[in-house]
């Protein structure tokens, strides 16, 4: 006769510890959250401060008030033409691009895990235990917004063209006709960039070719997201980067249309 | 060069147990599990340890090591100093049966709900061709060892126990990927991923990537894209406006298979 023995319990070991990492875990979350933070800062200060954005000798205008729609925007700075009269001061003066970039960024997939991770703690690192009772993840409102990730993609691809436009205007010489600074090199960088990040968003790897079943019959499509592959494999590099190039420029621009310094020319 | 590693192992059964001090001498080039089979045969006869292949293949090795899911038998000693205290426990997602050896039948149950792969019937045996092109994506997760390390580490299931119902886990959110990728697969599993299978639970925090063997890009190339084609199914507001307009109902995704085990 065969014996039957007991079904083992069906529990996991009782381990009270939250982890039993000994490695130093926690760095990584605290650094991504001190330095969003202090971009968040410094982005919200330049944004709302209605002043500098603009240096009028070379054409050079910030991301951050790109388009100037409003009523306030100065005469060259607003290349779309102003759409608005005066707007109250919580308005900033490019709010048709802003909450598009803002919601790009936040339902981007690179940083939902970094701020899931670093801000709501689900989970700070890995195998460490998280610190709330209940988890429904993306599965209902409001986080479920965020599938509508590759709606924002489409505006900012139409945001990137007008960065792109910005660039050009910004080879502008004191004299008028053609002429470069520094400022304007800083520019081109932040724009080839953000292109870059834009273009290696995970939906844009799925629209060009990830969605397809059958690669060998979409040779083009096939050809197109190996490219874009290879850039989504450095999403995260991106995603830092322009950060770093966005600051720098909006901060450049600052410093010289606030007269701090003046622009350093290479032509013109 | 010899010398004694300090260990703290987790003893116990019935989820109750304890870490357990020993002092375990270790030679130049072994691993963890080596370890672990000298404390089994110089001090603990009885520890149960689950292990097949020593080489990362079989996947039976898995245990948290310092806190972190790791095979035991891929984890060299020298990646610790000689005065660290190594402490292991039992993977803490799947119950214990006994020390280190845990039972993983929820993973074989969530297998068994997958649609498996749907041919076109009207394609012959042996008619249909497929390029490398085709398979490549897949090939990247048939790499899998079944170690179980990524579903062992999800918070998703282990901070929620409550969970384990509503979601699959990565490496099976993953099978489904892989078949949606399939070129002659016919059924569509757009539907059961994120109603059966709780793929919105997943939050893309990458911890399965960070702690699978294979370095299979688990996040980055099967979830994220199925998020993306459960995005174009359910949550695409011109798709829902195209539909209501043209009065098309929904057709309905491929249903999961039903347990009928019980
Ligand atoms: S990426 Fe998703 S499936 Fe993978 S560990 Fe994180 S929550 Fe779980
Ligand atoms: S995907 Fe990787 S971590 Fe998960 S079971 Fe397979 S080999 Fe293990
Ligand atoms: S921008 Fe990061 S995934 Fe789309
Ligand atoms: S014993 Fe086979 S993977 Fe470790």
């Amino acid at each position: 006769m065969t014996q039957v023995s007991d079904a083992p319990a069906k529990t996991r070991a009782q381990i009270s510890q939250k982890t039993l990492r000994t490695d130093r875990w926690w760095e990584q979350p605290a650094i991504v959250a001190t330095l969003l933070t202090i971009w968040v800062t410094y982005a919200t200060v330049h944004v709302f401060i209605g002043k500098w954005y603009w240096v009028p000798q070379y054409h050079y205008l910030t991301p951050f008030y790109s388009p100037c729609v409003s009523g306030e925007c100065v005469p060259g700075a607003a290349s779309l033409g102003t759409w608005f009269g005066h707007l109250p001061p919580i308005i900033p003066y490019a709010v048709v691009s802003l909450p598009f970039v803002l919601g790009f960024r936040l339902s981007c997939y690179y940083y939902r895990r970094a701020y899931y991770r670093a801000f709501w703690r689900a989970p700070a690192a890995c195998a460490v235990r998280e610190p709330h009772q209940k988890y429904t993840g993306e599965t209902r409102f409001p986080l479920i917004m965020q599938n509508l990730h590759r709606y924002f993609f489409y505006m900012v691809i139409l945001i990137s063209i007008l960065n792109t436009y910005d660039v050009i205007q910004a080879f502008h010489g004191k004299t008028g006709g053609i002429g470069f600074g520094l400022g304007t090199l800083i520019m081109l960088v932040n724009v080839v960039l953000l292109w870059c990040y834009s273009l290696s968003c995970h939906s844009c790897r799925h629209i060009t070719g990830g969605r397809l079943k059958h690669f060998s019959k979409h040779p083009v499509r096939y050809w197109i997201w190996n490219r874009i592959s290879w850039l989504n494999a450095r999403h995260m590099q991106l995603a830092w980067t322009t950060l770093g190039t966005l600051m720098l420029t909006d901060l450049y621009i600052w410093l010289v249309a606030a007269h701090v310094f003046s622009d350093f020319r290479f032509y013109n | 060069m010899s010398y004694k590693a300090a260990l703290r192992v987790w003893r116990g059964d019935h989820g109750r147990g304890d870490l357990a001090d020993y002092a375990v001498e270790v030679n130049e080039g072994e691993v963890v599990l080596d370890v672990l089979h000298r404390l089994q045969a110089t001090q603990a006869g009885d520890l149960a340890i689950r292990w097949n292949c020593k080489a990362g293949k079989c996947g039976s090795c898995s245990m948290e090591i310092n806190g972190r899911p790791r095979l035991a038998c891929m984890t060299r000693m020298s990646t610790f100093t000689e005065d660290e205290v190594l402490t292991i426990t039992p993977l803490r997602t799947f119950p214990v049966i006994r020390d280190l050896v845990t039972d993983v039948s929820f993973n074989y149950a969530k297998a068994r709900q997958i649609p498996s792969f749907t041919p076109d019937p009207s394609v012959g045996l042996g008619e249909f061709r497929m390029q490398q092109a085709d398979v490549e994506r897949s090939q990247e997760f048939r790499k899998c060892i079944e170690c179980y390390l990524c579903q062992n580490t999800c918070h998703v299931i282990r901070d929620h126990a409550e969970n384990e119902n509503a979601f699959a886990g990565p490496r099976f959110l993953m099978r489904v990927a892989e078949l949606e990728m399939h070129p002659a697969d016919t059924a569509d599993r757009r539907d059961i991923a994120q109603d059966d299978f709780g793929l919105g639970f997943c939050n893309i925090t990458k911890c399965c990537t960070e702690v699978c063997p294979e370095h299979i890009k688990i996040t980055d190339n099967a979830l994220i894209p199925l998020k993306e084609r459960v995005a174009g199914r359910r949550y695409d507001p011109l798709v829902w406006l195209g539909s209501k307009i043209a009065r098309r109902p929904r057709s309905t995704g491929t249903p999961k298979v039903p347990d009928n085990r019980h």
